[in-house]
């Protein structure tokens, strides 16, 4: 899967309170929670960004709360990939399970600034900095892992197994 | 080489005689849980799957508490899809306002989490087993969907992180502040993708309420899960209330950590966290003068009965400070009962504060106690996050249940010999 886009960069730390707040979680359609996608990090998130965008920050991304609300509001809201020095377990795990791209890849972030264009081949974890004119390699995900991101995610894979009978 | 109990319980689990770090295994599921914010994503997946009912009824929980008692419409909503699927599927463990209670303290009391079980739940604390000695962890809706399904859920094994508390507890001293010392020792991230195992001789006297609470804020670490051995205390707590079979598992002696960690608690006052991170942690002594809205007694980190003791103690014949609201939610119907027994609600009531009804609320943002722009609260809740209790520029500082009483009283943050 080809992704290219504009690159919005953060920090440490962004939680899934900041991602999608909890006054939003109301409701699960992601249409919804898509709006206030990162409104409590940056208000004006939704609104700057196009279509495709990616998001790159540094440490610990997703953590807080196992709302799959958060990785269904950055897909939503078009964001087309999250790169990061590493995330937090339970949203690395949702991002897989609901079919979010996202690569771990320190050099990448720090590679890249804020505006730059960045293309991103998913399946082999090639990063290009189109600004900078710099590559990056994103460590290749565990074999299981890649085989739910090639079914399209966790319940495409079960369901998989359950027609079969596995 | 030894394992470690974590290993122990995923090899069990998976059919294995042995499993090691980094390992990916298909593991048996004991109980899968959601809540009333979580579960409405999976049952959309659940229904995607193509089975038409769940592995086993009495295997899956779900506790409306998050935005119960319906906090609006579309809370209402949800909460209305789940009690529907619930009683589509009859779902045993499916538990109504009025006999519910906060998800993390209503299980372990109702005995539907035990010692070696395998237990995910769609909500992050669900890591609060641990201190059952259950490998208990924080997925998504995604995997609840494909848990309730089959019965079943994939885990890398991971490496354990081994923290040893040894010593003299200091007065007002509990589990609150053993697990917000450590965060603000190895930082939010500290424990990312590993288990947390608790020990030491101050564990063993731990009662079962500070264990939950340390092993509670285990993912505040980044922690997949955060155990504690099972001993007598485990075996007296889970003894009248287990309604089925259960496995107690132990460390080998020369199981490999990732890392052993022990602190000297003689060294340890109450600890407050400031905004906006668990890690940013200072002791008593060096807060300062911080003026408060608001004191929160309560969640699934400090809402069971031996923490709303703790609060009446240091509220019993005073009163909170006059700008102050109290807000004191107990954690389950039985705990809320057994307050009332005790005389705690009059303390509290004649105190000022607010009793509520078992509820997640003010914890997350949601409802019964929202902060406004430049409101400042004092919670013995597990995240400071921005925005976490309402507007994005409020603030919420963490700390055990006798320093927010105390902090009430004195309408700033104190810890408790300031009014004792």
């Amino acid at each position: 899967m080809e992704i290219k886009g504009q690159v919005w960069k953060y920090g440490d730390d962004v939680d899934t309170d900041v991602i999608i707040p909890a006054r939003y979680l109301n409701t699960s359609n992601p249409k919804e929670l898509a709006k206030h996608c990162m409104e409590d990090i940056d208000e004006n998130f939704v609104d700057k960004m196009s279509n495709g965008d990616l998001i790159v920050a540094e440490d610990n991304f997703g953590c807080g709360s196992s709302r799959e609300h958060a990785p269904l509001a950055i897909k939503a809201a078009g964001v087309s990939c999250v790169i990061a020095n590493s995330f937090a377990r339970i949203f690395y795990r949702n991002s897989i399970n609901i079919g979010l791209p996202i690569l771990e890849c320190p050099e990448a972030v720090a590679g890249i600034a804020e505006g730059d264009q960045v293309e991103v081949d998913v399946d082999s974890g090639l990063i290009k900095n189109l600004t900078k004119e710099e590559e990056y390699q994103a460590a290749a995900f565990p074999e299981f892992m890649q085989e739910l991101i090639d079914a399209g995610g966790l319940v495409n894979y079960v369901r998989r197994r359950v027609k079969n009978n596995e | 080489m030894g394992m470690t109990m974590v290993e122990k319980i995923l090899a069990a689990h998976a059919g294995e005689e042995e499993v090691k770090p980094g390992q990916l295994v298909n593991a048996k599921l004991d109980l899968v849980l959601g809540n009333d914010v979580t579960t409405p994503v999976a049952i959309k997946e659940f229904n995607k799957i193509g089975v038409e009912q769940v592995f086993d009824q009495d295997r899956i929980a779900i506790v409306p508490d998050h935005f119960a008692p319906n906090k609006d419409i579309n809370s209402a909503e949800q909460c209305k899809m789940i009690r529907e699927f619930a009683h589509d599927k009859e779902i045993t463990n499916y538990f109504e306002i009025g006999e519910m209670g906060i998800e993390h303290c209503l299980l372990p009391e109702k005995g539907l989490v035990l010692p070696g079980d395998i237990v995910i739940g769609a909500d992050s604390h669900t890591c609060t087993y641990g201190a059952l000695g259950a490998l208990a962890t924080g997925v998504g809706s995604t995997d609840m969907a494909a848990g309730m399904a089959t019965g079943e859920a994939w885990f890398k094994v991971p490496e354990t992180i081994k923290f040893v508390y040894n010593g003299q507890l200091q007065e007002w001293v509990s589990g609150k502040d053993l697990i917000l010392y450590t965060i603000g020792d190895i930082g939010v991230d500290g424990a990312l993708y590993k288990a947390m195992e608790f020990t030491g001789e101050v564990i063993e006297d731990f009662s079962m309420a500070n264990r939950m609470t340390m092993s509670n804020m285990a993912i505040e670490a980044g922690g997949k899960c955060g155990l504690i051995e099972p001993d007598e205390t485990t075996l007296e707590y889970v003894k009248d209330r287990a309604q089925r079979d259960y496995t107690v598992y132990k460390s080998d002696v020369d199981a490999e950590y990732a890392e052993v960690i022990e602190y000297d608690v003689s060294e340890i006052e109450p600890q407050v966290a400031f905004p906006h991170l668990p890690e940013n942690t200072k002791g008593i002594s060096e807060v300062g003068e911080i003026k408060i809205d608001q004191a929160v007694i309560g969640s699934c980190t400090n809402g069971r009965l031996e923490d709303l003791r703790i609060a009446a103690k240091v509220l019993e014949g005073q009163k909170k400070a006059d700008h102050i609201r109290l807000i004191i939610f107990p954690g389950t119907q039985e705990i809320y009962r057994q307050a009332m027994h005790e005389g705690l609600i009059d303390i509290f009531l004649d105190a000022g504060a607010a009793v509520s009804t078992p509820t997640c609320g003010p914890c997350l943002g949601g409802h019964m106690g929202i902060l406004a722009k430049g409101e400042r609260a004092i919670a013995t809740t597990n995240r400071n996050f921005v925005g976490r209790m309402g507007h994005p520029e409020s603030e919420v500082y963490l700390s055990n249940p006798a320093v927010a009483a105390a902090s009430a009283i004195k309408g700033q943050i104190v810890g408790p010999r300031e009014v004792r």
